[in-house]
């Protein structure tokens, strides 16, 4: 199956078996193994990258359903020697310990902000025709599709909210 | 070139408080973080190796009888598949921690539901996966097995029997007595990175890329597994996605990587899916645990009594050992323990984060609480009544202990002035209340080395096949070397997970940072000796920093002093008589706020502070990282926690991340952490303890606790899930 | 997985036509791809609707909206409109699933999601819904999460989707194209089968039925809307028991009485009588009791989702509290 993705701004022409999902094209013939598998099955958000612009869970879609689409990964948001503020924020509020669910987070936040941005609400807004604030309990109930066993949620959320301020 | 240090007189002279490089404690970034956040670390399964192939495993359909694979030659003309594998030599389990040796083998005969029995390998993954899926798998001569520990044959462990005093007695004759049974499931370590590892042989050489957490056991299991000699393997593991005490020993995956990859003849990959993870890697045993307490008018307990019932499959020896902090956390003269162990088809039992404490500690302090109640007593100062002046069993002395301190300081920052009365505090639906509990964690030091390597441009590097699963070791370790070495963070170079490397203790037991800490403080300590030889001078009187040593009122460069020598040291500690000379353990105490919904029995943690004593703080960051994660297992524990297994065949109906209900970023409120200053010197001669476990060892209590206090329900089955609350309002 | 043939749709014809040879539609894939993947389900021909021009919220002419099938979970929550007229909608959107999945989630893959019995999703386990005929695994097993109404002996599945219960209260209606062209309007009622002896089938549609929109009619008036949904985790959990209600007082009476339920039963639950039983009375907690009594008279537990009764008699009372304090407020 012929299958071209526009993966961080770079073309890509890929021959896959239909049944690759998007991650394993990302991690088994891309070598872009920043995204991680966690489950496999849309229950932990590790596999989180952009599509478009908006945040999905990268295991639970194939790469050919993606054909022409625009991809971005954690490898797209920033690199060791320029870092982008959120992952920046990552690193000095500590916010992963093991790593392993961090690009998700990163990729996750990165476009959570955007959808604040656009107004959207959530789960956790009172008052959902009202624009969304920053809180707490925002930032943590639209970044709960991002599991963290190592568990430096209270850290993430301040990165977040951090980074999101400083930008303001 | 070294000799082996032994940890056999307290460190009195507490040389890290005289350095001034100002690094140990502080809280500096890790310095692997831009690796992490730009998804440039290599984790287990994503080393690029030419020419692999994908193997997928195939589970036992039931916890009993031989194994058939009945289509075997069909799914071996499947598709681009390379092999159908059921050697001998698979694992039954995985091995327990320490373990340095293979497990039980055979993949022949099933033992519990979900073992793993074949590995099918192809081309690619998609192809392996479909095939694997595609092996019928038939059990004969199944028999029926106990699955539940209600059902199995028990084995009481004398070993663990003590029996102090009269307890009998003392409960009949104290002024307060509390007798509660309690239960908690089964826990799945459930690292975020499942289990993977790729095998490549060069010749008759194994380089295994796996996730570990205890490289030097690791490869000592591996090679015992494939009935080869250690030296043949090598095993990297630079970065670890959590391991939480199931990466601990060697699981599955690994010897069906190298298995398969010799057979194919090119690099093999298996990594778990998650629902073997959840399946066949190592349980937390579930508990059944009876506490007496009798205590005097005053709260003043005459007698404790700790029974518990814990679970593992027939042939392994390991037993939760849920009394660990029962035997020195509180005083009373009469005590009673015993335990007993049940034989069942699941799947096996071993360490999960804080083995014993984590739900050891958690249940006595639900009693405790229950105590306070009773007596009418302020929960913190039932506790602070009963703080032994020595172990109560063993009558040795305690090391530094600041467990009061630390119960009045986190009531302090809580407010735990403020608390409600029970049922007493109401915010529209929902149900306020507070809770506290101890913590305690046995500390232990394990023989570890590390080499380090100062050179003349003032730099240094340190080696070891210690690992970092997300405990810090890359920060702690450097900054032990910067600060003995008198080098800025960024000039210490530090190289971990590969077993070419000098051996560690590895990370378990929260042992890593204290034991791998020492043996880089040795090896720095050697260097720093050695200088001092060549300047002629007292080792003690030489102050080294950014990279300059100064003496005698001189200071000359380490290029000017080493000229073009390199100085390489190796650190070795040994744990000694300070082990056995006094009582060790960290403490700590927790306070939660909880809302619980006066009509559905959903409880949000609002509020949790925990407060913690554990020797020297190596960096004030990650330590408090460490105890966001382990209140994180505790509120997990409280709440949601249990894998539920199949009540006929024993098998893990909720196997996967849907269901098994790790807490979620909103379940977690912005959780705060006070680590108390403390220097232990009997632990080592950095006076530091284990911080990577404290802050799960009692953690659920205060949330269950403080749901008594909201609604006056005792829930004794943890977790507390809505049922239960409801079933009691 | 299985190997299967994966072709693309131009047109709701074209993919009516591709059907025709038997093939299962893929819209976000978040369902259908979690089950492919564990082999439960293994379609020998992936029809691909995503590109489909099914992503349109038009007002209807009588004051409705019309979905398009392709509708991600996410745009339908955010919809101005949905938020200000259909509220209980983009609140029941919003408490499901994650902030990822609610992007690619679509309307119609989300009413057509299969069940999260644990039973179903493990091969080597009976399932009725799995493989016919091979029993319920589930019944005498783990089933904390299962229905506790509209059960049969063969199946005690329940239908998992927050979305399809606040489609149900807002009696919403499915357009579908047949194969053969035709178009027909379903309300969600009549979609769902319930299991009785076949709990195979989970909806009236035909093979290569596609669903291109739901309809949702006109906003109603001078009620409070609120989706309430209990579950183990603050998020990203299915729900044991949820709540849509849509409740209406008029001086001191209850004019307006909608309430549907998730949680309880394999499809979107709705009871006639417990709404004739409140409207026209005043509320109070005895009202409220004697709701839940009608709507749990036939409710059976099968052990571990026995609590799921005395949950359902609890939230649907709180639920009724708060719509009709605000209401009068
Ligand atoms: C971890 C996890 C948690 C979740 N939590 C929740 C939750 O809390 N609440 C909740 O409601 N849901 C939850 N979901 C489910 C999620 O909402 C569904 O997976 C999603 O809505 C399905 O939509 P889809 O477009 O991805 O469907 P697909 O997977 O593409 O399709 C599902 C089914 O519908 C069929 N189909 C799709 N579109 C059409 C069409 N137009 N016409 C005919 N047939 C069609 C497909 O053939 C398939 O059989 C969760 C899912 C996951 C993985
Ligand atoms: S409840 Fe239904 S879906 Fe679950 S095992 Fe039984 S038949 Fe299968
Ligand atoms: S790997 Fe995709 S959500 Fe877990
Ligand atoms: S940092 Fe380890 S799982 Fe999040």
């Amino acid at each position: 199956m012929k299958t071209e993705l526009t993966i961080n701004g770079t073309q890509h022409k890929l021959e896959l078996d239909p049944r690759t999902t998007l991650l394993d094209a990302l991690r088994h013939h891309l070598g872009l193994t920043g995204s991680k598998k966690g489950c496999d099955h849309g229950q932990c958000g590790a596999c989180t990258v952009m599509v478009n612009g908006r945040r999905i869970n990268s295991c639970l879609t194939l790469a050919c359903m993606h054909d022409g689409d625009e991809i971005t990964t954690i490898e797209g948001i920033g690199q060791p020697d320029n870092l982008s503020p959120l992952q920046q924020a990552f690193i000095s509020q500590d916010g992963f310990q093991c790593g392993y669910c961090t690009p998700g987070q990163i990729c996750s936040a990165t476009a959570m902000l955007e959808e604040i941005a656009e107004g959207w609400p959530s789960h956790a807004t009172e008052d959902i025709n009202d624009r969304p604030s920053l809180t707490v309990d925002e930032i943590a109930e639209r970044m709960s599709g991002n599991l963290c066993r190592c568990a430096a949620y209270p850290n993430i959320v301040e990165a977040i909210r951090k980074t999101a301020e400083e930008s303001a | 070139m070294t000799e082996v240090f032994k940890m056999d007189a307290p460190a009195t002279d507490r040389r890290l408080d005289d350095m001034v490089q100002g690094l140990v404690g502080a809280p500096l970034d890790r310095p692997e973080g831009p690796l992490k956040v730009t998804g440039q670390a290599t984790y287990a399964n994503e080393w690029q190796v030419e020419n692999m192939a994908h193997g997928v495993m195939v589970r036992a359909p039931g916890p009993s009888g031989r194994v058939v694979l009945s289509n075997r030659d069909d799914v071996a003309a499947m598709p681009g598949v390379l092999a159908v594998i059921q050697d001998e030599r698979l694992l039954r389990n995985p091995a327990q921690g320490k373990a340095n040796e293979a497990p039980v083998q055979g993949p022949h005969h099933a033992a519990y539901m979900g073992q793993l029995i074949a590995v099918v390998v192809a081309e690619t993954f998609e192809q392996a996966r479909h095939a694997a899926q595609s092996v019928k798998v038939t059990l004969e001569n199944a028999e029926v097995v106990a699955v539940t520990s209600d059902t199995a044959a028990v084995e009481p462990q004398e070993s663990k029997t003590l029996d102090q005093g009269d307890l009998e007695t003392a409960m009949r004759e104290a002024a307060h007595t509390v007798d509660a049974t309690y239960t908690t499931p089964s826990h799945s370590s459930t690292p975020m990175e499942p289990h993977a590892s790729i095998a490549t042989w060069e010749g008759e050489d194994l380089i295994l890329r796996g996730s570990y957490q205890m490289l030097k056991y690791n490869r000592n299991e591996l090679a015992d597994s494939l009935g080869i000699h250690p030296d043949r393997v090598r095993m990297l593991a630079p970065y670890v996605g959590g391991g939480f005490g199931s990466k601990l020993g060697i699981a599955p995956e690994a010897v069906a990587a190298a298995i398969a990859a010799r057979e194919v003849g090119r690099p093999v990959s298996v990594a778990l899916h998650r629902q073997q993870v959840y399946e066949a890697t190592m349980r937390r045993s579930d508990t059944r645990q009876r506490i007496r307490l009798a205590a005097d008018a005053e709260g003043r307990l005459i007698g404790l009594g700790h029974d518990a019932l814990v679970s593992n499959l027939p042939g392994e020896t390991f037993a939760e050992p849920v009394l660990q902090a029962s035997h020195f956390l509180y005083a009373g003269a009469n005590r009673k323990m015993s335990m007993d162990l049940a034989r069942v088809h699941r799947l096996c039992c071993g360490s999960v984060r804080a083995p014993g404490e984590a739900v050891g500690v958690t249940v006595f302090e639900s009693a405790m609480d229950e105590l306070a109640q009773q007596i009418g007593m302020d929960p913190v100062e039932l506790r602070r009544r009963n703080i032994p002046d020595k172990d109560p069993e063993s009558g040795k002395p305690f090391s530094s202990r600041r467990f009061e301190d630390a119960l009045d300081s986190g009531a302090k920052i809580f407010g735990w002035a403020d608390r409600p009365g029970v049922k007493e505090r109401r915010e529209g639906e929902w149900l306020i209340g507070y809770g506290m509990a101890s913590a305690a964690r046995v500390n232990v030091l394990m023989e570890s080395q590390a080499r380090v390597t100062l050179t003349p441009q003032g730099t240094a590097r340190v080696e070891t096949d210690m690992t970092d699963i997300g405990t810090g070791t890359y920060a702690i370790l450097g900054q032990i070397a910067g600060d003995m070495l008198g080098l800025p963070r960024d000039a210490v170079e530090v190289v971990l997970g590969d077993t070419s490397l000098p051996p560690a203790a590895g990370s378990g037991g929260s042992w890593g940072a204290s034991s791998s800490g020492t043996s880089v403080y040795l090896a720095c300590q050697a260097i720093r000796q050695q200088l001092a030889e060549r300047l002629e001078v007292s080792e003690n009187d030489l102050t080294l920093k950014d990279g300059r040593a100064t003496f005698d009122n001189q200071t000359r460069g380490l290029a000017d002093i080493l000229q073009n020598d390199e100085i390489v040291k190796l650190g070795h500690v040994e744990a000694g008589e300070t082990s056995e000379a006094v009582r060790q353990a960290t403490f700590g105490a927790y306070f939660a706020e909880v809302a619980v919904h006066a009509a559905t029995g959903e409880t949000r943690v609002r509020r949790m502070h925990g407060t913690f004593a554990a020797g020297r703080i190596l960096n004030a960051k990650t330590a408090r990282s460490q105890c966001l994660g382990g209140m994180t297992f505790g509120i997990g524990m409280a709440l949601t926690e249990e894998l539920a297994f199949d009540p006929r065949d024993g098998h893990v109906a909720n196997h996967n991340l849907a269901e098994y209900h790790i807490p979620v970023n909103a379940d977690v409120p912005q959780l705060t952490v006070e680590l108390l200053e403390e220097r232990d010197d009997w632990a080592n001669p950095m006076q530091a303890k284990g911080i990577g476990e404290l802050g799960i060892c009692g953690a659920g209590a205060a949330i269950l606790n403080a749901i008594y206090n909201a609604t006056g329900v005792r829930v004794r089955d943890y977790p507390a899930t809505l049922d239960k609350v409801i079933a009691g309002m | 997985m299985r190997p299967f043939d994966y072709s693309r749709a131009s047109s709701t014809a074209d993919a009516a036509q591709q059907a025709a040879g038997g093939g299962t539609f893929i819209a976000g894939g978040t369902n259908l791809l979690d089950l492919m993947k564990l082999e439960v389900m293994a379609p020998d021909k992936l029809i691909d609707i995503n590109r489909l021009d099914l992503s349109q919220i038009e007002e209807t002419s009588d004051g409705g909206l019309r979905i398009g099938a392709l509708v991600s979970n996410s745009d339908l929550a955010n919809d101005t409109r949905v938020r200000r007229d259909w509220p209980v909608l983009s609140r029941a959107l919003l408490a499901g699933a994650s902030g990822q999945l609610r992007n690619k989630a679509t309307t119609g893959g989300n009413l057509l999601q299969r069940t999260r019995c644990l039973y179903f999703y493990d091969r080597a386990t009976p399932c009725n819904k799995r493989d016919p005929g091979s029993g319920c695994a589930a019944r005498e097993g783990f089933n904390r999460i299962l229905a506790v109404l509209g059960t049969s002996e063969h199946c005690i599945a329940t239908h998992p989707s927050d979305m399809a219960v606040a489609m149900r209260v807002l009696d919403a209606e499915v357009e579908t194209l047949k194969q053969d062209g035709e178009t027909r309007r379903l309300t969600l009622d009549a979609l769902y089968l319930l299991p009785g002896d076949h709990p195979e089938r989970e909806t009236v549609l035909e093979p290569g039925e596609l669903i291109t929109a739901v309809v949702l009619p006109a906003p109603i008036k001078d009620a409070q809307q609120t989706y309430r949904k209990v579950r183990d985790r603050a998020s990203y959990a299915f729900a044991l028991v949820s709540v849509a209600g849509i409740v209406g007082l008029k001086d001191g009476r209850i004019s307006h009485a909608d309430l549907a339920f998730g949680g309880l039963a394999p499809k979107p639950w709705r009871n006639a009588e417990v709404e004739e039983l409140l409207i026209g009375e005043t509320p109070s907690e005895t009202l409220f009791d004697k709701a839940a009594d009608i709507l749990l008279a036939e409710a059976q537990g099968y052990g571990a989702n026995d609590f799921k009764i005395p949950l359902a008699r609890r939230t649907l009372v709180s639920v009724l509290n708060e719509l009709t304090k605000e209401a009068s407020a």
